[in-house]
């Protein structure tokens, strides 16, 4: 057995340096990193340039959760498609369901019962903070603070569950349809959402005490990361990213949606435009979603939870036993679909991570000519190798974790 | 959203339809638009590139901008039509640096080609690949992978 001396020996046996005395150029390596690094969240691979720590440039390569979800599309009846839109951000169903089928109701002229558009509201906020906690937590964790990602998930697993109690599922909860929802709320609802958001917010101050003041997080966090407004205005970067930057652009407030212009809530924004403004400014909105859900369990309207549109919405089962017509519709919608007359829209929501668009383009069949799913996260991750230009490798590891891409989005 | 003011040399047709501007744009003077719409319309932000297959009639393909304004508030879908053989249109990376992971992505899955484009490989699908998934004569299933 060898003694310690003899492996220090080993180790510290001098490398030759082969540069040249007074190069200019720097000695450049490249750093393959992904696609299976866990701080990639997914499956992402960065091809990274290095000077020693520094980096010259960073070519992010992706493609790898590839899935063809808009050829898919086409092929799919409109009602079947929503089945998809799940799949796409897997942090954010309901946020996809939301843009489908909005997109969709245009195009068709629906009108949604108030009820439904509120519970819809509700739905969605309720996904940006499962979307928020679960950046939160393994952002934090990345960085090194372990304990804030068992809190964060603590409270995401409260959600989860009323996402169970409402469609039946945790995750791929396809809960809104064309025309409304799946299913009426479940009995009970109230307590358990109200429940939750009683607590919530004392819970963000449980993440803030651990984080906000906290040297080592503002350490690796304050000052990282930086990009101005222009460079994220034109390498297409949206949500909390630009709002951290200064730019208060919120699709909720500019171009509201499903009933969005009713609540009352800020657009949070820094203009530090670091990694730690980031931060602020998603906590701060789990703050405002709390709000809105609040707002949203108290004065939840009345009514209907489906438009009345037989052709495209599905009848009550009651209804199919007694009504003929009933029968016929429900048959039809099943078999063959329903017709979306001839156009096209590009409709707009924001996603916990930014602008999602869905471009449907319809040829006045039951299936959609053409759908093209514009992910916020494909857009922000353009922005990266700008952002870490010059930074350090550990300084990557933040960078992306502020930027919160789902690579499920970015290839579909 | 009606047309804006200054546009019309540009455009060869123009429509409203639930509310959203569709404007069709010959494909050689595209980059000449979308300079003047950045500049002097305050279309800050390109949302997205993409195209639409209208196989087998002629012109073949749509490629399809969406812009985004966020001093005035609004959004307008430009569009170019392209013949199916050798579909090439010129890259937006000249006015947008965002058009270029767009542009691969519709290059990868349509085959259209972006005239100086810096970066022009496929994006999503391997790079050895062979076809375009998402045109319209390409098989939803059966392809050897």
């Amino acid at each position: 057995m060898s003694s310690p001396e003899d492996s220090i020996a080993f180790a510290a046996e001098p490398v030759a340096d082969t540069a040249p005395e007074g190069r200019s150029e720097p000695r450049r390596m490249t750093l393959n990193m992904g696609p299976q690094h866990p701080s990639t969240h997914g499956v992402l691979r960065l091809l990274l340039e290095l000077d020693g720590e520094t980096i010259l440039s960073a070519k992010p390569d992706i493609g790898y959760l590839h899935t063809g979800i808009e050829k898919e599309f086409e092929v799919k009846f409109y009602q079947q498609a929503v089945t998809l839109t799940d799949r796409i951000d897997y942090l954010a169903p309901l946020s996809n369901n939301l843009c489908y089928c909005l997109a969709v109701e245009k195009l068709l002229q629906v009108e949604i019962p108030p009820m439904a558009q509120w519970m819809r509201v509700m739905l969605t906020e309720l996904t940006r903070l499962n979307s928020h906690l679960v950046w939160l937590g393994t952002h934090a964790i990345d960085i090194g603070a372990m304990s804030v990602f068992l809190y964060c998930f603590r409270e995401r697993e409260e959600i989860l569950r009323i996402f169970e109690m409402f469609s039946g599922q945790r995750m791929m909860t396809s809960y809104f349809r064309i025309g409304g929802l799946a299913l009426a709320p479940p009995r009970g609802w109230r307590q358990r959402v109200k429940k939750f958001i009683d607590i919530f917010p004392s819970r963000i101050d449980e993440y803030e005490s651990l984080l906000t003041g906290n040297p080592i997080w503002m350490g690796r966090t304050k000052g990282i990361g930086y990009m101005t407004v222009e460079d994220m205005l034109d390498l297409g970067i949206t949500g909390p990213m630009l709002r951290a930057g200064g730019i208060a652009i919120d699709a909720r407030k500019q171009e509201p949606y499903s009933s969005y212009e009713k609540f009352d809530f800020e657009i949070p924004t820094r203009t530090e435009s670091d990694v730690f403004a980031r931060y602020q400014v998603r906590v701060e909105e789990m703050r405002q979603s709390a709000r809105i859900v609040k707002q949203a369990l108290e004065g939840m309207p009345e009514g209907p939870y489906q438009a009345d549109a037989p052709k495209v919405v599905l009848p009550e089962r009651e209804k199919m036993k007694t009504q003929m017509e009933a029968l016929i519709y429900h048959f039809k919608i099943v078999t063959e679909g329903f017709r979306v007359p001839e156009g096209e829209v590009y409709q707009v929501i924001e996603s916990p991570r930014g602008e999602l668009g869905y471009y449907i383009v319809s040829d006045g069949t039951a299936k959609p000519y053409r759908v093209h799913i514009h992910g916020p996260s494909f857009g922000n991750l353009q922005g990266l190798p700008k952002m870490v230009e010059g930074l350090l490798v550990s300084d990557v590891i933040a960078s992306m974790g502020s930027m919160d891409f789902v690579l499920g989005d970015t290839d579909r | 959203m009606t047309l804006p003011e200054g546009l019309e040399p540009f455009i060869l047709s123009s429509e409203e339809k639930l509310g959203e501007l569709t404007v069709e744009i010959a494909p050689e003077r595209l980059i000449e638009a979308l300079r003047f719409i950045k500049s002097y319309l305050e279309f800050e932000r390109l949302s997205t590139v993409t195209a639409v297959d209208r196989y087998p009639s002629e012109p073949r393909f749509e490629v399809v901008y969406h812009v985004h304004s966020i001093a005035r508030n609004t959004r307008m879908r430009l569009k170019a039509r392209l013949s199916g053989d050798n579909p090439e249109i010129d890259s937006a990376t000249a006015v947008w640096r965002s058009a270029n992971w767009y542009e691969r992505e519709v290059f990868d899955l349509f085959g259209i080609r972006f005239l100086n484009h810096p970066d022009l490989r496929r994006i999503l699908m391997p790079d050895e690949w062979e076809g375009h998934p998402l045109r319209k004569d390409y098989p939803i299933t059966g392809v050897q992978v």
